[in-house]
């Protein structure tokens, strides 16, 4: 596995021209995310997972010919048309032979395109899926949205999953589409884009947006969390009989550090098998799982060790998985 | 739970402002220390301790700490 974020910092610290100094410190220390990776205008969650597969396809010694499909999970995509998978395919020298396709999900995306991996790497004829998960939702937030602005940051990431020898994966995959409106860029072929829908305007309590920029109704999506999280959670435990102390690391979605922090209690789990990364980098997204996993547990996953892994947001979509990670080789977080 | 223990249990909520500051008929959203993560704290707490889903809508109706611990007892 690899990841890469974009070189620019940015301190929430920084952020009192939209909040008072000590709104801005409860929500650091709340929230938990002291700073954020923000891309420039010219670079593309394409181009930070790019890197990250460079990386990893670098220090693995991988011949890219050997990989027979590329999945870009993303909602950031280069364009409308074509998917970039397979922009993707040809900037990394793959064979004509790579299969390659985009997928759509937000927060839960990981979990769910790490799914369509396994299952494809488990077909005959396919021995090598290199997952690329990248998001540079920092361009969909308006400056003057209080609730957003703190939140989100950039990164890509590279998970190559190969067909071996390894203990048996478990997926428990949900969606509650009623709750569509809960996280929502409104901008798309409903909502056609017009030179209105860049208009800037007041919304509820003070914070402004157009309509391709993302709103969230934060209170909706923490009491959906509560209901599916550590639920999901147990039910990934009972199906595969496992005692939850048996867990090596629970890997949640980074999205708020104090409801995490609640689900992690709720739960009676120790706390220290719980890694974070949102303080460093924000909400990344679909790959806050997968950047939280090269970020904290490099050098961590090198024998047999049995991750529970939780994403959760827009859809509602939700999904927990138990991977047996075996030898799995992480590479430093690139900068770009 | 009695009316008093929910207002001990609200104040947990806050970093600096003591249950002694409370009664039933605080409107709490006029608290200084009143944000949209202590409605978070607060869905946590009907959870926590009453295993009760607190919608958003029910904290956006609610006007007082007894407002919100009705909501509660009628979902028991």
């Amino acid at each position: 596995m690899a990841a890469c974020v974009p070189r620019n910092i940015e301190y929430n610290k920084d952020l009192t021209g939209i909040m008072s100094e000590e709104e801005a410190e409860k929500m650091i220390e709340s929230v938990g995310i002291r700073e954020r990776r923000t891309c420039d205008d010219t670079t593309c969650a394409s181009d930070l997972c790019y890197a990250a597969a460079k990386k990893l396809i670098d220090d693995n010694g991988i011949d890219p010919q050997s990989i027979d499909m590329l999945l870009f999970m993303s909602q950031s995509a280069d364009y409308r048309c074509p998917a970039t998978a397979c922009i993707l395919q040809h900037r990394l020298g793959l064979s004509k032979e790579c299969a390659a396709m985009d997928l759509s999900l937000a927060c839960s995306g990981y979990v769910y395109s790490l799914s369509c991996a396994m299952a494809y790497a488990s077909l005959p004829g396919i021995n090598r899926v290199l997952l690329l998960d990248g998001e540079t939702f920092s361009k969909l937030v308006n400056p003057r949205d209080k609730v957003n602005v703190p939140l989100y940051g950039d990164a890509g990431t590279a998970t190559l999953v190969e067909k071996g020898d390894f203990d048996e994966s478990v997926f428990i995959l949900n969606t509650d589409g009623s709750g569509e409106d809960a996280v929502k860029i409104p901008a798309g072929m409903r909502n056609p884009v017009t030179s209105q829908s860049c208009e800037e305007k007041e919304r509820e309590n003070g914070n402004w947006r157009n309509d391709l920029q993302v709103y969230m109704d934060g209170m909706e999506v923490f009491n959906f969390a509560i209901r599916v999280v550590p639920k999901g959670v147990r039910n990934i435990l009972s199906a595969t009989s496992t005692a939850i102390d048996d867990i090596d690391y629970l890997v949640f979605h980074q999205s708020n550090r104090f409801m995490t922090d609640f689900f992690t209690k709720k739960l009676k789990f120790d706390p220290e098998k719980v890694p974070y990364c949102i303080g460093r980098f924000g909400n990344t997204s679909s790959a806050s799982v997968p950047l939280t996993i090269v970020s904290e547990l490099q050098g961590k996953l090198n024998d047999c060790k049995n991750v529970v892994m939780c994403g959760f947001g827009a859809g509602l979509s939700w999904g927990t998985a138990n991977i047996h990670f075996k030898d799995c080789k992480i590479s430093d977080i690139v900068e770009y | 739970m009695e009316i008093d223990e929910f207002i001990g249990k609200f104040a947990e909520i806050f970093d600096d402002t003591d249950a002694s500051a409370l009664t039933a008929e605080t409107k709490f959203r006029e608290l200084d220390e009143w944000s949209s993560l202590s409605a978070l704290g607060l869905l946590a707490l009907a959870d926590e301790e009453f295993d009760v889903e607190l919608k958003a809508e029910d904290v956006r109706q609610a006007e007082t700490i007894a407002d919100i611990f009705s909501i509660i007892q009628s979902k028991l």
